[in-house]
């Protein structure tokens, strides 16, 4: 079970520096996992590796359809390939490689999009993937995660190479809160228990799980007790913890740095109108496209914060009276 | 035609002074790909394009793709430097609200023509655009620049093919051939051989000059518009960064951040070259 150990304060680790140096240690101590880049090694601090080990780190340039092509071959080959990018370039401009090429190929790769969302600032609206969970939850049997913080990054990475299929990781570059405790293990597929309450469930994601505890705080003074999730898994999504929260509380939000469209929201949506109808809401990006600015100015640009939480909360909770 | 070439120097140096601004003001930037085509810009915007600043969207423009898009702050300061808008504006660089992002915004920069970022689609765009105005009757031309490392994706090539297949003589494509990309050097990633054959292989009339040179860009420029029948390219032999020793030869130079000081040193540097070409300019 992963301990927690949130009180708001940043992870003193970049999850740049833990991308790298996880990618390295697994490249390390598997001879079959090979990794992939097209020409961000210097992103996430894995081009010296390449210097030195050409045939372990490949640098395909900046070719990412290619790059998913080059990766799913290597699976054919019988390698576990990681390939990196900007999320961006990870979703949407090499989708139908990793759809057809990888999924239904069969060739199981790990695909890590960098600066997911918000988290993509200053590189602006080009760079910055509000879908790309939408595209990879249509891709069929894909795991799809939304990381947290650079503990649970390490352990799903790890994991995540040993996994059958496409598996798609969205993780920032910058530090995130500190929300797990060093050597925690996560379960695939398994949501984790941020905080128990009866009145409304807070289902969130990435960076948005700090907003959500921030949230909690707030509400609980006003007397509102919410049942924080981290649904870290996207795909395959923890249903019976979402059915056993919304049984529970009768009220879900669900936030998410990403669209409102296809992504967390929808897949919160899509389990409680068939199996437990029950009043939802998102705090999410409503049909708009990215811009570029600092990464606490596009928050609150696009409503991401513990406040806009806090006030549709608030609504959830007025509406069940 | 001497006092021409010097003008378009000191155009060229005030470009570079205010991609250097505008990255200054945010602290950290695309300096190397910015830099590397000011010589370029300054030669089209200074001497070549049929423009109006008051008109940026006029359909009878001459056109200018930036198909590296996080060139913005070499485009914005060309622009500002042409009137499009306040000159100061560009120093919003990035800043909530701006309409000066990192990445070209047709729908934000006055004078902008394409929007780009995601390496390699400028280059169709630039095709639809070119194909348009002839379909349209129109004779504008248009510019695309487009990056070496950029050029490591396929649907440039695509666009290549295309441009060529269809006789869109009214392009010319401008390769910044800075020999970098952002991890490293192009011959170490993803060795492109020789540009030149290539575009003569894709059915491109092709030339290649020193791209930092204004005057070698001017007359090759002046030589590919009386091409007729086929595409024109060329290749520019640039240096990424070029124009500020420092940055030339610093290794890791895609984006850079740095302190006020140390832009304030760059930008010196190049205030420094400004005063005897303009002095030569006024005396002409
Ligand atoms: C499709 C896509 N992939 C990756 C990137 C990230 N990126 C921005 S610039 C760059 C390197 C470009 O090199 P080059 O075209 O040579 O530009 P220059 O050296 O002239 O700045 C990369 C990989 C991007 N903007 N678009």
């Amino acid at each position: 079970m992963p301990k927690i150990v949130y009180d708001g304060s940043n992870d003193p680790r970049t999850f740049k520096d833990v991308i790298g140096s996880t990618i390295i240690s697994l490249l390390d101590n598997d001879p079959d996992v090979i990794y992939v880049d097209a020409d961000l090694m210097s992103t996430i601090g894995t081009y010296k590796y390449h210097q030195e080990h050409p045939d372990r780190a490949i640098n395909v340039g900046v070719s990412e359809a290619n790059m998913m092509g080059v990766a799913g071959g290597l699976a054919a080959a019988g390698f576990k390939p990681i390939a990196h990018t900007f999320g961006p370039f990870a979703s949407r401009r090499s989708y139908d490689q990793v759809f057809l090429s990888a999924g239904y190929a069969h060739n199981d790769i790990t695909v890590i999009g960098t600066d997911p969302g918000v988290c993509a600032a200053f590189n602006g609206g080009t760079h910055m993937p509000f879908e790309d969970v939408a595209l990879y939850r249509a891709i069929p049997t894909a795991t799809i995660f939304d990381v947290t913080d650079t503990v649970m990054l390490e352990d799903i990475l790890r994991q995540a190479v040993n996994l059958p299929g496409v598996k798609y990781i969205r993780v920032g570059r910058k530090s995130a809160a500190k929300v797990y405790d060093t050597g925690s293990r996560f379960q695939v597929g398994q949501a984790v228990k941020l905080r128990d309450g009866k009145d409304i469930s807070i289902i969130s994601a990435g960076i948005m799980v700090h907003e959500a505890l921030q949230a909690a705080e707030t509400l609980a003074k006003e007397g509102i007790e919410a049942d924080v999730l981290d649904m870290f898994t996207i795909k395959p999504l923890d249903e019976s913890a979402l059915l056993e929260s919304a049984h529970k509380t009768r009220a879900v939000l669900a936030a998410e740095n990403h669209s409102k469209n296809g992504g967390l929201y929808a897949a919160v949506c899509e389990t409680l109108s068939r199996e437990l109808p029950t009043r939802a809401n998102f705090v999410a990006v409503d049909d708009e496209y990215g811009e570029v600015g600092p990464q606490d100015y596009l928050q609150e640009r696009y409503g991401l914060t513990a406040d806009a939480i806090v006030a549709r909360a608030r609504e959830l909770v007025n509406n069940k009276k | 035609m001497t006092a021409d070439i010097k003008q378009l120097e000191a155009f060229a140096t005030r470009i570079r002074i205010g991609s250097l601004e505008a990255i200054k003001a945010r602290g950290f930037g695309h300096v190397g790909g910015s830099l590397s085509i000011a010589d370029t810009l300054a030669v089209l915007y200074g001497a070549v394009m049929r423009i109006d600043p008051q008109n940026p969207r006029w359909p009878e423009r001459d056109k200018l793709v930036c198909s590296k898009g996080h060139a913005g702050p070499a485009i914005y300061a060309t622009l500002g430097l042409k009137g499009f808008f306040p000159y100061e504006e560009i120093k919003t660089l990035n800043q909530p609200g701006t309409n000066f992002p990192s990445h070209c915004d047709r729908l934000k920069t006055p004078g902008v023509d394409m929007t780009t970022g995601s390496l390699g689609q400028g280059t169709s765009l630039a095709a639809g655009m070119a194909l348009g105005d002839r379909l349209r009757g129109r004779d504008s031309r248009m510019f695309l620049i487009v990056g070496d490392g950029e050029l490591n994706e396929g649907q440039p090539w695509e666009s290549f093919m295309f441009m060529s297949a269809q006789k869109l003589d009214n392009i010319t494509v401008l390769i910044d051939w800075n020999k970098k990309q952002l991890d490293g050097y192009v011959s170490d990633i993803n060795d492109p051989h020789d540009f030149k054959k290539k575009f003569e292989a894709f059915g491109f009339h092709t030339q290649q000059v020193n791209g930092n040179s204004v005057g070698e860009v001017y007359h090759a420029v002046m030589a590919a518009d009386e091409v007729r029948g086929m595409p024109r390219a060329i290749v520019l032999d640039t240096i990424k960064g070029a124009g500020v020793k420092e940055v030339e030869d610093t290794f890791s130079n895609h984006s850079m951040a740095a302190a006020a000081e140390v832009f304030d040193g760059w930008i010196n540097s190049l205030t420094n070259k400004l005063s005897p070409l303009e002095g030569e300019v006024s005396h002409a």
